[in-house]
């Protein structure tokens, strides 16, 4: 056996050779080092950890193990996803080909491409959420639809930047602020802008507190933020068992695109309601939300390899990303300021920034902004109605869009 | 059709207002069915509370008015009765507004469940 030769076979193999020896090397370290900036934000500065720390792992996991001309021991293999997508070539749409040549993130990623784990999150987000704030209070459904001006903006916006309809689409659903729609959509229509088009969304979810209350200052004075609103009415067992067979006959029949969506939320929101499946409800909240939100992380983080992400589109991603949660804040403050006038100052026009989804996140932030001037006022409950409305108005965007350019 | 692929400015545009508007229609479209919903549930309790009522016992004329008093349904926003052991109820009323106070809540949102003095002994 010759040592020498084995040896040398080793390290032309290893990765360490490979950032230098292949086309584009280099550019994996990069990824590298962005891998460990979104760690950091991950585990020191908390921003979204559960999603965040998978995804920079899933990132760092196809950057040391994915190289061009040398990508038979990755975990995640763009080439073969790019043969899949391929129309009229030999594997288009072939799971089999997939199964045959996967890695371990690869499998992962199966349930991405089929859209399973963004509705299955969704399925755990309606058992964790309780819409009794938007019963008792369904005007919140308008600053739900308001909020999501930011999406059709960056829609338009992303045009104009030269890309294409079903890409301009999944970028502009950014502005749901909804990271399982996002994702949902984009491997719908633009699976090659998924990596950025996810981390966009979440990083600038884990963002809100910094980008909307600058804005919520600007639009709104100080009379308006110290606004106390009056509690809301109870709201019966019946209605909140009742209210998510509503929705999903309604909207479902309206768009029948967001089944998978909205059909999932008001599933897992009924477990949660019905008082007969407290088992199952469990289950969607804590277990199966735990174990999904593992393999999308990782294997959206995985969809981030060099080749694929460093480029120009990522940065107009990036940056249409934080234009759309920009707009979108404006329009639920506009709908919040429509609500102030036409109620005789009795509502507070903070709570419309809440719009955007984000649950609950940008309801803290309105609960916050309210009490910086008004150390009484708890906005929370009344700004969860119209956060809850915008993971359903998100929804109703993604549907639309999805019919339009499916 | 049109190309939706590279799709023209102008159809951009109509796109992006269309989507706009067919959000607003399906959220009011729910919007009137929640209201809806929310006016049967209403009537429905409306219908209850005035069977409870009706139920209720009539009332000595003679009786005393605490009597009844406690016979009725509670108001609405009430937080309930509140029960004192061993406690005088100016103390009470002392002790609910410092703890108001402290937590920097307006009385009328805490809910004071009872009041019990707490002897050396038990200390």
């Amino acid at each position: 056996m010759n040592i020498m030769g084995v040896l040398g076979k080793l390290a032309g193999e290893s990765g360490f050779a490979s950032f230098v020896l292949t086309e584009g090397g280099w550019k994996n370290l990069v990824m590298i080092l962005i891998a460990f900036v979104l760690l950091y934000l991950g585990i020191v500065k908390k921003f979204e950890p559960l999603l965040l720390c998978g995804i920079a792992f899933g990132c760092l996991l196809s950057n040391l193990s994915y190289f061009i001309e040398m990508g038979q021991n990755a975990v995640y293999h763009p080439d073969i996803w790019a043969e899949f997508l391929k129309e009229g070539g030999d594997h288009y749409h072939s799971y089999g080909y997939i199964m045959r040549e996967a890695g371990l993130l690869d499998f992962f990623y199966i349930g991405v491409k089929a859209g399973i784990y963004p509705s299955l999150i969704f399925m755990g987000v309606g058992a964790m959420t309780d819409f009794g704030p938007l019963l008792a209070n369904p005007k919140s459904l308008l600053l739900g639809a308001a909020a999501q001006l930011g999406v059709f903006v960056a829609f338009f916006g992303a045009v104009l930047l030269g890309f294409t309809g079903p890409q301009a689409a999944s970028i502009g659903i950014i502005g749901g602020a909804d990271g399982p729609t996002a994702i949902f959509l984009t491997t719908k229509l633009a699976p090659e802008l998924l990596g950025p088009i996810a981390i966009a969304a979440y990083s600038y979810m884990a963002l809100i507190p910094m980008i909307q209350p600058p804005i919520m200052k600007l639009m709104t004075n100080d009379k308006m933020r110290k606004v106390k609103m009056v509690q809301s009415r109870e709201v019966s067992k019946t209605e909140k068992i009742i209210f998510p067979i509503v929705v999903s006959t309604f909207v479902i029949l309206l768009l029948p695109s967001t089944a998978p969506l909205i059909g999932c939320l008001m599933l897992g929101n009924l477990f949660r309601e019905c008082g007969v499946t407290d088992r199952l409800s469990d289950t969607a909240q804590n277990a199966l939300m735990n174990i999904v939100t593992i393999f999308l992380a990782t294997s959206v983080g995985a969809t981030m390899v060099a080749q694929n992400f460093l480029n120009l589109d990522t940065i107009k991603i990036v940056v249409l990303g934080l234009i759309a949660f920009a707009i979108s804040t404006v329009g639920g403050l506009c709908g919040g300021l429509v609500m102030y006038k036409t109620s005789g100052g009795k509502i507070n026009p903070l709570i419309g920034s809440a719009g955007v989804s984000a649950v609950p996140m940008a309801a803290r932030v309105s609960q916050d902004v309210g009490r910086r001037y008004n150390k009484n006022n708890y906005l929370l409950m009344h700004a969860m109605g119209p956060n809850v409305a915008g993971v359903i108005g998100s929804a109703i965007a993604a549907g639309f869009l999805l019919s339009v350019f499916g | 059709m049109e190309d939706l692929v590279n799709i023209s400015i102008p159809t951009a545009a109509g796109t992006a207002l269309l989507g706009y508007l067919v959000v607003f229609f399906g959220l009011v479209l729910l919007m009137c069915v929640l209201l809806i919903m929310g006016a049967i549930g209403a009537k429905k309790r409306a219908k209850e509370e005035a069977a409870a009522l009706a139920a209720l016992p009539v009332p000595d004329q003679d009786a005393p008015l605490l009597k009844l008093e406690n016979t009725l349904p509670k108001a609405k926003g009430t937080a309930g009765e509140l029960k004192l052991y061993n406690t005088d109820p100016k103390d009470a009323a002392m002790i609910m507004a410092i703890v108001a106070d402290s937590l920097g809540k307006p009385l009328n949102e805490l809910r004071f469940i009872s009041i019990r003095e707490v002897t050396d002994d038990e200390v």
